[in-house]
């Protein structure tokens, strides 16, 4: 094997590994009327993965700031942010993906990060830079069982 | 005489019927005087965010782990360096001698021309009057020099000087605490501003205030340094950290240590 083909190869690893988005995969996305209104990737939800993602601390990690009812598995649920349960009776959908993709498009002051951006920050930690928080399916994924917490 | 015997029965009665009666109603207002020692008007120190249990190590000099240190500082006091002097051999009574010098650092450096806090001081000192090598921040002789050096403030006001020469390094530091960074995106003032007394999952926020530091963190099972937390931090928000010493960090200490002037210094505190 060539020297360039090795290096090709591990390239593609590499984005294959890293998971979250790279730079060249980000999902262009409109924002209209306070939201978004067509799915990032074009595809439905997955709820039962959306609540995984969710949950886990290296990922969605909700309930650092979010308290849910329906989430009972998991202790000590933080206080920072609105209760996770009703939220899709508050917003529309559109109005959900956009503040899971970037919520200081709608309040600039929010602490909540932007889940789908990967530019525009200052000093990210190296192991993540290019990379989004969640990818684009995960953003749907999070939002479809966001819609079951009534 | 038995006049006097009757007057002093009567009166311990009454003292000891008073005290009967602030102490059923006492425990609570006890307990919230007690706060008030760590509390400035709105500041808080990061003691008033931690458990009760943890308090209780920091309460009792015998609990608190930090003691071994004090101890080990303490003993390296009087320790000869390379060129046969100590620390002793110009600061001869070091709880005199020492006394609220943590309470002010960082302060300006004409040296530098830069702020320095009082890890970089004990290196100055130990190259120039000892004749030895800089130290590492976190571990050995510097933690037991800056928790022994700090001891010496307890109780005292906590009293950065912001002002003159310290005032462009001070809006350094507060640019740094309102700057988000990270792949969360998150400055220093979400989290110590804008939500201290609230949980984050099972952590309560804190006003993220330094008196305390160097502090003893059961996180770490150790003493550890002011910007070995700012790093923690800033690794939650998957920033790059700086390292110990770094510019951007003994400004923001500066800044931060502002934020909680008046605070009573509590070094060596112990947090979670």
């Amino acid at each position: 094997m060539t020297k360039t083909a090795l290096l090709a190869l591990l390239i593609a690893g590499s984005v294959t590994l890293a998971g979250s988005a790279s730079m060249a995969e980000m999902v262009k996305y409109k924002v209209e009327n306070d939201g978004i209104k067509a799915s990032l990737t074009g595809k439905a939800g997955d709820v039962k993965n959306g609540r995984k993602v969710a949950i886990n601390r290296k990922k969605g990690n909700c309930l650092a700031c979010h308290a849910s009812k329906h989430i009972k598995d998991q202790l000590f649920h933080g206080e920072i942010g609105p209760e996770l349960d009703g939220a899709s009776e508050r917003y529309s959908e559109a109005e959900l993906r956009l503040r899971l993709v970037n919520a200081q498009m709608v309040n600039e002051d929010t602490m909540m990060p932007a889940f789908y951006k990967n530019t525009g920050l200052t000093r990210v930690r190296k192991k993540f830079i290019g990379k989004t928080i969640l990818t684009a399916q995960e953003i749907e994924d999070v939002l479809a069982f966001l819609k079951t917490l009534k | 005489m038995t006049k006097y015997k009757t007057i002093k029965t009567a009166r311990s009665a009454i003292a000891l019927l008073g005290m009967a009666v602030f102490a059923s109603s006492a425990t609570s207002s006890a307990m919230a005087d007690k706060m008030d020692d760590y509390k400035v008007g709105d500041i808080h120190s990061g003691y008033v965010y931690t458990a009760p249990s943890t308090r209780a190590m920091q309460d009792d000099d015998f609990e608190n782990p930090a003691f071994l240190m004090v101890e080990k500082g303490e003993a390296l006091w009087s320790k000869p360096g390379p060129n046969g002097k100590s620390c002793a051999s110009c600061h001869e009574n070091p709880e005199e001698d020492m006394k609220g010098v943590s309470a002010t650092y960082p302060k300006y450096d004409p040296k530098t021309k830069k702020m320095m806090t009082i890890e970089q001081k004990i290196n100055r000192e130990i190259v120039e009057k000892t004749g030895g090598k800089k130290v590492k921040w976190e571990k050995g002789v510097m933690p037991a020099l800056s928790v022994f050096i700090g001891l010496q403030s307890r109780g005292m006001p906590m009293n950065v000087k912001i002002d003159g020469e310290a005032a462009p390094f001070y809006e350094k530091g507060k640019k740094f605490y309102y700057t988000r960074r990270g792949q969360l995106n998150i400055a220093c003032k979400h989290c110590h501003e804008d939500y201290a007394g609230k949980h984050i999952r099972a952590d309560l926020l804190s006003q993220g205030m330094a008196n305390g530091f160097p502090a003893y963190r059961l996180k770490w099972q150790k003493v550890g340094s002011l910007h070995r937390r700012f790093r923690g931090c800033n690794k939650n928000i998957r920033a790059e950290p700086y390292k110990q010493g770094a510019e951007e960090y003994v400004n923001l200490e500066l800044y931060v240590k502002s934020r909680g002037n008046g605070l009573k210094m509590e070094i060596p505190a112990v947090r979670r």
